[in-house]
């Protein structure tokens, strides 16, 4: 019988279209962390007052806790539906290798959660007196380090997807491998702000993206099938 | 390395040696040999809880076992995991369908994901085969506990895999259903497939003695 094999490419957009299907019809998932994100963020300068010095000060950190609690609010659906209908196993059992099932599942993830934060961004610093000379870096900062944190989120997930109210234990495994990527992004946008080059800051978030890119695919795959054993 | 088993000319597909499988801290089973060759069909028997699922998965490689080894054509399931997961076509008892896509979709999904469908895959003509004629773009979440059942069972009908391993494959599905599907069951073991299946309903339409039964129970420490 004739077996078609699928090249890696093919597989990846397989699964990376079913992916962004199902989000589209299922708009929650992506208005969800989007509309957090808005809030969070509108609520600092009701909460704070309205001076621009105090914003434009903590603008940087504001931005990047909200981003980095909405893609936590998000990573709860990377696995959790494929695993409660039996998807996930059948991904498991499929003769392509895991990784790249998964890997394209994290970039689905990433484009329905991660995107359209960027997009809406840079509105927020616009509310917050960000300084000029930020926004450069703080678009950059976001475009590297919101993959970073669906890689590393998909760990998470991956190792409390079998764990009936795995939530709590998701932002303690989680949140501490995000730290790094809060440190760098807000640095390099407070050194922009200064007029200064933030290369250093931007070289080390590229070297988590990358590291986490190639290397989570692969701890994802593994906590997976610890999880459905 | 490749185990021997006794003079058998045919060397089995899938075969286990000294299956162990705790859960709960409960023995399921213990010590459990396993040879299935082409042609046969199996059908694991017991109460509920007795660790029916249980061997299924591990036979699936799904599961890890507490003690034991799985082999396929001889080899390790671990060491020949792509040969393997080609010949294997396992439904567990969730289906694997995604509310959010229509029958043909989940479909077109599961067969490319298994690497079995190419440009010639009439996938409304394998909808009609399970009944589904009329529901091919309703989405899923509109259709009922059996019919999701179809879409995932209607990968059978495509299926190039030999090892069929099926978890309940009856349940929710109609009479006339049980009957189609027993009958592509004996198409599949005549073309030197082999099916392991659990099921509470009886086998009509096969002879008693076609069937290798592997029946579980209790065991008591």
């Amino acid at each position: 019988m004739p077996t078609t094999n699928l090249s890696y490419r093919a597989v990846f957009s397989l699964v990376l279209k079913r992916d962004l299907i199902i989000a589209m019809r299922h708009k929650d998932d992506i208005i969800n962390p989007l509309l957090f994100f808005v809030i969070v963020v509108t609520l600092f300068p009701l909460g704070i007052g309205p001076e621009a010095q105090t914003l434009s000060r903590i603008a940087p950190g504001i931005i990047w806790v909200a981003a980095l609690l909405a893609t936590l609010l998000s990573l709860d659906r990377l696995f959790k539906s494929d695993h409660d209908d039996g998807s996930l196993e059948q991904m498991l059992l499929s003769p392509h290798p895991v990784f790249i099932l998964v890997l394209a599942k994290i970039i689905a993830h990433w484009l329905i959660t991660g995107l359209p934060l960027i997009f809406i961004a840079p509105l927020l610093a616009v509310l917050l007196h960000l300084n000029e000379q930020s926004y450069g870096a703080l678009m950059l900062t976001l475009l590297l380090g919101t993959p970073v944190l669906s890689l590393l989120g998909a760990i998470g997930v991956a190792l409390t997807v079998g764990i009936k109210k795995g939530g709590i234990l998701l932002s303690l495994l989680v949140l501490p491998l995000y730290i790094p990527v809060l440190i760098f992004a807000t640095s390099a946008i407070d050194t922009a702000a200064l007029g200064l080059p933030y290369s250093g800051q931007l070289a080390i978030i590229a070297a988590l993206f990358f590291g986490s890119l190639t290397l989570a695919p692969f701890a994802v795959g593994a906590a997976l099938k610890v999880s459905t054993n | 390395m490749p185990v021997n088993q006794t003079s058998s000319l045919v060397s089995p597909l899938i075969s286990a040696t000294n299956l162990t499988c705790i859960r709960e801290e409960r023995l399921l089973f213990d010590q459990l040999n396993i040879e299935i060759n082409a042609g046969d069909i199996v059908q694991v028997e017991g109460p509920n809880g007795s660790g029916k699922t249980s061997l299924l998965r591990i036979l699936a490689g799904l599961s890890q076992p507490f003690e034991g080894e799985v082999f396929f054509n001889n080899q390790l399931i671990s060491q020949s995991r792509e040969e393997f997961h080609q010949s294997l076509l396992y439904l567990g008892h969730l289906p694997g369908v995604k509310g959010e896509m229509s029958a043909v979709e989940n479909l077109t999904f599961n067969l490319a994901l298994h690497g079995t469908s190419d440009s010639s895959t009439d996938i409304e003509q394998i909808l009609a085969e399970v009944n589904l004629t009329g529901f091919e773009d309703s989405l899923a979440s509109h259709l009922s506990a059996g019919q999701h059942r179809r879409i995932s069972l209607a990968r059978l009908y495509k299926s190039t895999a030999n090892i069929w391993i099926l978890d309940e494959p009856f349940t929710a599905i109609d009479k006339q259903g049980v009957h189609a599907l027993e009958q592509l069951f004996k198409a599949h073991i005549k073309q030197g497939g082999c099916v392991i299946l659990t099921t509470h309903q009886d086998l009509l339409t096969f002879e008693p003695t076609q069937i290798k039964k592997i029946t579980l129970d209790y065991i008591n420490e």
